[in-house]
């Protein structure tokens, strides 16, 4: 029995906020648009997320994760997208051949363009190596948010919190809320990696302590998690003798960061950022395989799924324009490279072409800042700047610069 | 003069507010540094006379693709009511299939706020979901 094999302009992979956002955009511009995700439902991450703060940005309006997640479906389904869930991609070619597993079954289609928005997973135990036992009781912030919110399993009475992302303090709240008492938040560096509304909300309500410039040196327990030692790190990222205090607890949780999940990436060939751990871009978020694009967690860790969504839309828009022929980012040797300077960690996109008029960059600082000037400069000329009251590594910010002003390489600097 | 300063939480920004007043806050009395938009004004009065917080959390859903429906206060409640109505939300039970925007409770530990479905979950036979 031959396979019938589906033909698309754009696939994308991934049904979260970014992946959902960019197949509406693909669609809406008259593209034929597949959607593939492995859960049964779509919206990602979002659907645990039950917290609201989402929407402010993409609908005006404050909503929780699974009505955002909503929105961008009901989009997408207007829009007219091929909505494929409970769906794994097991192969991705360079050529734009898919391959998936739907209830055990082959599957493959093929599709002009390809966007990435596969999203992200969790730092682990294993990656930060703390000493100790290996108990029940120590779950990743979003493990445990996926548990508490969608699968109705309690997971701990006496919660301790290791670092202070913004999971991590969500899910001190509603574990509070759950009736658990959560003895503290610990975080390694000197400031808080979450943002500051999530600090006055979910700590300061509750008044859960929050140690700064401290980690969780050893878990004790055998069968299930007892206490935790924790000590004072220095500046050096050393831990200071005799700082260690234990706090007595039954559940760890860790909130210490994420990682974009780049193996089907990878695999076809896309070229990583060792910063962002995600695909290097052109301005369209065209990978260095030419009719690849990405976008979302994938491409970088965003602070918010509205910026996520906004990106994949602009993602989408560009997979689009490439099925029909508009090859905007030309090859990649002959772009020009954009580049973080003193105080940025990283930039997105990672280059430019001469084809495009203009470019949206989004960035992040290296450490918390009072008053800040981001300057983008291009030969010796500055090309576009803007000014910030605060600037924090938890808040991306975004600058748009013209093509035609470029005199060479982009750098982004921040003082 | 009584001074402090507080977080608005109404949006990503997290405006570092400088609240300042004299005697009793009202609209008059307060002053308010560090806000990029009139909401904070009007967030950091709330915050010294009756601060407020929405309530997201879970419902057991019976029959239903998921065990879990999330819910929300459709505006935000007194703070010191948020885990009352918790409690009261706690022992519900809500029969699949649910729709987004499904009001579950009238008026929750008497704030005269509703409380609605944030997350469809359909029925275990519905033939919809494949």
């Amino acid at each position: 029995m031959t396979e019938q094999i589906r033909e698309f302009d754009v696939a994308v992979i991934g049904g979260g906020p970014a992946g959902l956002a960019a197949a509406a955009a693909a669609a809406s511009q008259g593209a034929q648009v597949a959607l593939i995700d492995r859960n049964s439902q779509l919206g990602g991450i979002l659907n645990q997320c039950i917290h609201d703060g989402f929407g402010l940005h993409a609908f005006g309006e404050v909503l929780t994760g699974p009505e955002f997640a909503d929105r961008y479906v009901r989009r997408a389904t207007d829009a007219g997208v091929f909505l494929q869930s409970n769906t794994l991609v097991t192969s991705l070619a360079p050529s734009g051949e898919i391959i998936c597993s739907r209830y055990g079954q082959r599957k493959q289609l093929r599709a002009k363009a390809i966007v990435l928005a596969m999203g992200c997973r969790e730092r682990t135990r294993g990656m930060i190596r703390i000493p100790g036992y290996r108990p029940a009781g120590v779950y990743t912030a979003g493990t445990a948010q996926w548990l508490t919110n969608l699968a109705n399993v309690r997971i701990g009475r006496r919660v301790v919190i290791l670092g202070s992302g913004d999971i991590g303090l969500i899910m001190a709240r509603r574990l509070t809320w759950e009736g658990a008492e959560v003895i503290a938040v610990i975080e390694k560096l000197p400031y808080p990696s979450g943002l500051p509304r999530n600090i006055n909300q979910c700590l300061l309500d509750y008044e859960i302590p929050l140690h700064l410039s401290h980690s969780v040196t050893c878990i004790h327990g055998k069968d299930r998690v007892e206490r935790v030692t924790v000590s004072r790190f220095d500046e050096t990222g050393t831990p200071v003798a005799g700082s260690e205090f234990d706090l007595v607890c039954d559940t760890l949780l860790l909130s210490v960061g994420l990682i974009p999940e780049n193996e089907l990436s990878r695999r076809a060939g896309v070229v990583l950022d060792r910063t962002t751990s995600g695909a290097t871009v052109g301005a369209s978020y065209m990978t260095n395989v030419p009719g690849i694009f990405s976008c979302g967690n994938v491409l970088h860790i965003h602070d918010l799924a509205d910026w996520a969504a906004e990106e994949g839309e602009r993602a989408g828009a560009s997979a689009a324009k490439y099925a029909e022929g508009i090859h905007g980012d030309a090859v990649v040797e002959e772009s020009i490279p954009i580049r973080a300077g003193d105080g940025i960690r990283y930039v997105i996109p990672q280059r430019v072409s001469r084809s495009t008029d203009q470019v949206l960059m989004s960035f992040r600082v290296t450490e918390p800042r009072g008053k800040t000037t981001i300057r983008a400069i291009s030969g010796k000329a500055m090309i576009g700047s803007t000014q910030l009251n605060k600037a924090h590594p938890a808040t991306m910010v975004q600058l748009r610069i013209q093509i035609e002003d470029l005199a060479g390489p982009v750098e982004v600097t921040c003082s | 003069m009584n001074h402090r300063v507080i977080t608005c939480i109404l949006c990503p920004n997290g405006c570092e507010l400088e609240v300042g007043w004299d005697g009793e806050p009202t609209t008059q009395s307060v002053e308010v540094l560090g806000n990029l938009c009139a909401k904070g004004i009007s967030y950091a009065l709330d915050e010294l006379t009756h601060p407020e917080r929405t309530l997201t959390t879970s419902i057991r859903v019976r029959g239903g693709v998921q065990r879990l429906a999330s819910v929300k206060t459709v505006s935000p409640i007194p703070r010191e009511a948020v885990v009352a109505a918790r409690e009261l939300l706690q022992p519900m039970v809500l029969n699949a299939p649910v729709a987004i925007g499904q009001v579950v409770v009238e008026d929750v530990a008497r704030t005269g706020v509703q409380v609605i479905v944030t997350r469809a979950v359909a029925s275990q036979s519905d033939p919809e979901q494949s």
